[in-house]
């Protein structure tokens, strides 16, 4: 329950932040305005009318960041967890219903994926991507998805591995239906319990990881309304002690009331949609 | 009678892999050669004990699983049949014969055919919890045969579903429900109407009453009784209850160990079972009746494992009767007279 | 009920079952007693409540059931106990010791990753630890005789130990001993010797090579033998009650007669007192001595053996008899189904499906009465001499 809550609010945000921080016009909303007024001073402005966290470097305004990072977050969440689930649900499916060669390969692959650690993998294909020209925010869900496939795909494939080994499935093939039938009908929905619930936890640590590639410079460019982006450009401040407290703080905070909300709703899905504990 | 269905030397081997490149090591012979007819709206019974193969050679025969080797014909016309027997005697090799094997014999039918084939046969399983898919409601369940292959289409669904439900005295409210909100009975009934939804000709009942209560065993047991008469179907009945299959089959084949030790009708059977595996079978079902206590087993030892399974007759570690011959020779199935079938070399003699 | 002659006898015996669909009601009342040396059958189809009943005795109820009130009373060496009143250190002296159990899935009771043996002499050390220290001690002192030196310094520092953990338990250097990593090991001897006892009831149990299985672990032995080695771990205490829940239902049926007839002949030589639930009639009638036939939480009638099925007198009783699958008749059954029992009738819980109901059955439960000799029923029709 109070995941829900949580996400709510912050997707009330998501969808409010053009009344809440007007963005400028004609401008990529993500970007946010500076507010030159103060002069193209480096050091961040605690909080003053006008903005209300503050500013931080070259006079980027945190509360108009860390909204329209709310609706960022959530942008980038979907399409990496869409893409992901696709992505892992036709591969796992296809590797836990037919098994053999196909198993194998497509086991080999995910291997290779999951020998390297998450992060440092996601930080080189931003690299490399990048060097071949994508924009930085595209290579960035570009590799969470790619370091994130793998897992869904064994998941799912486990799943339907012990689905198909049930009678119904046999009873479904004494009826003639055809092998796409089978897996769409009947080993679907019911291998796809338990990711969902994977995916809603995921979903806050997928944030997370572009935050963390933001962190590392690798993620959105200077003056981007991202979390992670932000408290990058607070870095030069963070060393001076609390001095610019502000910079990192909300950002911060934004990061964690998000994620959490997602843990819990991902925990509370998983008291309710576990039909093992709900069937007795 | 006609015959619906005649299996000839049917084998279906499982490979047991094993070590650290996972090859065939060994195969779980779990049916090994078995012939017999099916009559035209009989109901055949077929009884053994766990691992004997009853459960397999079901399956098989309606080519759920793929057999190894042997035929399974049919409807097939007897001048067809006569000539595949002459051809595989004279010219196994000739084109003619994987002609007519290719559209007489059911276990080499593949692709569309196959899943035509199904309309015609199908299956009830023993557990049905299992059976039926927990999160599709009873109606897609019964459906589903003649929607996957587009037997039937829109209003015309709902209506043969409601139909067939009827059949097996269930109703319209319980249409939109899980399967979980139903008794074991009532969720049988759901199985059998998906079974009977495409008016099979034949169907094969795998323990279907093991897993419901002695009271609605009858009730279901009935059920069968009045359907295979209205719908003329008919039934191959696996099980190891043998007072069940004593009261519903007319012929009842015994299994050990992959093969049909002997068959005969039901009456012949009970009352007078030649082999002594089918002996010691029947001593050992415990008779409600305490006047008739037993005073030693029937049978000792345990039943070995179809992978390794012994030489010669495959009975012989555990035989009352067993002689020199019984350890290197496998007995066939004959004729004692009365279409009264035995394979044992003690009583053939 | 005769007095004297009881082993466990209870008695009014409420249990309940807290669930998200409500109180089931799942025990309402039940009577019945066990005697010496007899194979009581718990005859019952499924969801009468045999199994909880067995449970309860044992008080191994686990939640969301809970004994309401009733008594289990066990007569052991001429001292009545009750035994729901006993303690959890208590109860688990007398689980396995006075009265075991042997349940359905042979291999489901065997612990997977420890022998046979292991299992059995972990009942062994815990219940017969005396024996298994004077049997120590004695081959100890025959091994001291001939061994060498170095040997003999340890044997003597062993013997000394054991002889201190038979008369002296709680002694100070026992339990440093204990604790000690090395010298710990000479406990093992207990274990080996053990074993010994082990290989004699396996024998007994007529399993082939007890030496050989002793040593197997569970998913290496077929059903038969698993159960066997159930059943030896039930009997190696020589318990005074043995309680058996459908021993036999999950395996073949010519293994089926052959442990039918090994618990009988055990029963027999040990002369422990047997109750045996299960719901197949067959197996009553081929193995008890006198059966309790209970339905929905209730007893509805007790006898020996050959008059239950001679003279049935409970209408269900009646009715499972005439169920039975019979060739050439159709199939017979009881009509409607066994009602929830989360609301159940307050009167007789059969009287909806009885042919015989009436006006009273729905709304006055019956009791347990002495219909004829040694034949008791639960049913009005039985009771003003009707």
């Amino acid at each position: 329950m109070a995941g829900l809550i949580l996400i709510l609010y912050n997707v009330a945000i998501a969808v409010g932040a053009p009344f809440i921080a007007p963005p400028r016009p004609r401008a990529d909303p993500y970007q946010i305005p500076s507010d030159t007024s103060l002069g193209h001073r480096v050091e961040p402005n605690p909080a003053m009318p006008g903005h209300l966290f503050g500013t931080t470097y070259l006079q980027v305004d945190l509360f108009y960041g860390c909204i329209w990072g709310t609706r960022f977050a959530f942008q980038l969440g979907l399409e990496v967890i869409v893409t992901t689930l696709l992505v892992g649900l036709i591969l796992g499916m296809l590797a836990g219903y037919y098994g053999g060669l196909i198993d194998e390969i497509i086991m080999r692959f995910t291997d290779i994926i999951l020998a390297f650690p998450g992060l440092i993998l996601a930080m080189a294909f931003v690299s490399v991507l990048s060097r071949a020209g994508w924009t930085t925010i595209d290579a960035a869900i570009l590799s969470i998805i790619l370091i994130g496939w793998p897992g869904y795909t064994r998941l799912i494939r486990g799943e339907v591995l012990r689905v198909k080994g049930e009678d119904y499935i046999e009873a479904a093939r004494a009826s003639g239906a055809s092998d796409l039938r089978i897996m769409l009908r009947h080993v679907l929905p019911n291998s796809i319990y338990s990711v969902i619930i994977v995916a809603s936890l995921d979903f806050g640590s997928i944030v997370l990881t572009a935050a963390a590639l933001s962190f590392l410079g690798l993620g959105s460019p200077p003056g981007y309304s991202d979390w992670g982006r932000l408290i990058f450009d607070s870095i030069p401040f963070a060393s001076s002690g609390l001095q610019y407290w502000w910079t990192f703080t909300y950002p911060g905070l934004f990061i964690v009331v998000f994620t959490m909300g997602w843990n819990l709703l991902g925990d509370a899905l998983r008291d309710v949609l576990d039909p093992l504990s709900r069937r007795r | 009678m006609e015959v619906l269905m005649s299996i000839e030397n049917l084998k279906k081997y499982f490979p047991v892999l094993g070590g650290v490149l996972r090859k065939k090591i060994a195969d779980v012979k779990a049916v090994d050669k078995v012939s017999f007819d099916i009559y035209q709206g009989e109901c055949f019974g077929v009884v053994g004990e766990s691992g004997c193969g009853k459960t397999t050679l079901g399956k098989t025969i309606i080519r759920l699983h793929n057999p190894n080797s042997g035929h399974i014909f049919y409807k097939i016309p007897r001048e067809i049949g006569d000539s595949i027997k002459i051809l595989e005697k004279e010219n196994p090799k000739s084109r003619a014969l994987k002609y007519l094997l290719k559209e007489y014999d059911h276990a080499y039918v593949t692709g569309g055919r196959l899943r035509k084939l199904r309309r015609h046969m199908q299956i009830v399983y023993q557990d049905p919890t299992t059976s039926l898919d927990p999160r599709m409601l009873v109606k897609d369940i019964v459906a589903e045969p003649i929607v996957s292959q587009g037997v039937e289409r829109g209003s015309r669904v709902i209506e043969r579903v409601l139909e067939t439900l009827q059949e097996v005295g269930m109703g319209e409210k319980h249409l939109y429900r899980y399967p979980h909100e139903f008794s074991g009975g009532q969720r049988q009934r759901i199985a059998v109407a998906r079974a009977i939804i495409t008016h099979p000709e034949f169907i094969v009942l795998d323990e279907p009453t093991s897993s419901v209560d002695v009271s609605v065993r009858a009730q279901l047991l009935n059920m069968f009784q009045d359907l295979q008469k209205d719908l003329g179907l008919t039934y191959m009945f696996i099980s190891h209850d043998l007072s069940v299959v004593e009261c519903i089959s007319s012929r009842v084949a015994v299994m050990y160990l992959g093969k049909i030790v002997e068959q005969a009708k039901t009456e012949d059977l009970y009352k007078n079972p030649l082999h002594p595996y089918a002996q010691a079978l029947f001593a050992s079902i415990p008779v409600p009746d305490p006047t008739r206590r037993k005073e030693r087993a029937p049978l000792s030892g345990e039943p070995p494992s179809p992978v390794n399974p012994p030489s010669g007759c495959r009975f012989h570690p555990r035989c009352p009767l067993v002689m020199d011959i019984c350890k290197r020779q496998e007995p066939q199935l004959l004729d004692v007279g009365g279409e009264h079938y035995v394979a044992c070399f003690a009583v053939n003699k | 009920m005769m007095q004297d002659e009881s082993v466990i006898r209870i008695k009014d015996l409420y249990l309940n079952f807290y669930t998200y669909d409500g109180v089931v009601k799942a025990l309402d009342g039940v009577t019945l007693d066990l005697r010496k040396g007899e194979i009581l059958g718990l005859v019952g189809e499924t969801g009468c409540g045999k199994s909880v009943t067995s449970l309860s005795t044992l008080s191994i109820v686990i939640p969301p059931g809970r004994i309401e009130r009733g008594h289990v009373e066990f007569s052991v060496k001429n001292k009545a106990y009750d035994l729901l009143t006993l303690n959890d250190p208590t109860m688990a002296r007398v689980r396995g010791r006075y009265i075991s159990m042997i349940f359905q899935e042979p291999r489901a009771a065997l612990n997977p990753v420890y022998t046979v043996g292991d299992q059995i002499s972990e009942v062994f050390l815990h219940h017969r630890r005396p024996e298994l220290i004077d049997a120590a001690i004695a081959r100890l002192q025959k091994d001291l005789l001939k061994t060498s030196d170095l040997k003999k310094m340890i044997y003597k520092r062993e013997l000394s130990l054991f002889n201190r953990m038979k008369n002296k338990p709680k002694s100070l250097v026992l339990r440093f001993a204990l604790k000690i990593p090395l010298v710990r090991r000479f406990q093992n001897r207990l274990k080996t010797e053990s074993k010994v006892f082990i290989v004699d009831i396996l024998k007994l149990l007529n399993i082939p090579d007890p030496g050989r299985v002793v040593n197997m672990y569970p998913h290496e032995l077929s059903g038969g033998m698993a159960q066997r080695a159930v059943i030896a771990m039930a009997l190696s205490c020589n318990p005074m009650m043995l309680i058996a829940d459908e021993p036999t239902t999950s395996l073949d049926v010519t293994v089926q007669a052959q442990i039918l007839l090994l618990i009988k002949d055990l029963q027999k030589r040990f002369g422990t007192s047997i109750l045996y639930v299960t719901h197949d009639l067959g197996v009553v009638a081929q193995t008890c001595d006198r059966v309790a036939v209970m339905y929905a939480g209730n007893v509805v009638e007790i006898a020996d053996v050959m008059s239950l099925f001679k003279k049935p007198l409970h209408p269900y009783t009646r009715a499972l008899l005439e169920s039975i699958p019979r060739p050439g008749q159709k199939f017979v059954s009881i009509p409607g189904t066994v009602p929830s029992l989360v609301n159940p009738l307050p009167g007789c819980r059969f009287s909806d499906r009885c042919r015989y109901a009436l006006e009273m059955c729905q709304t006055v439960k019956p009791e347990l009465v002495e219909a004829e000799k040694n034949h008791f029923v639960a049913c009005h029709l039985h009771d003003e001499g009707n």
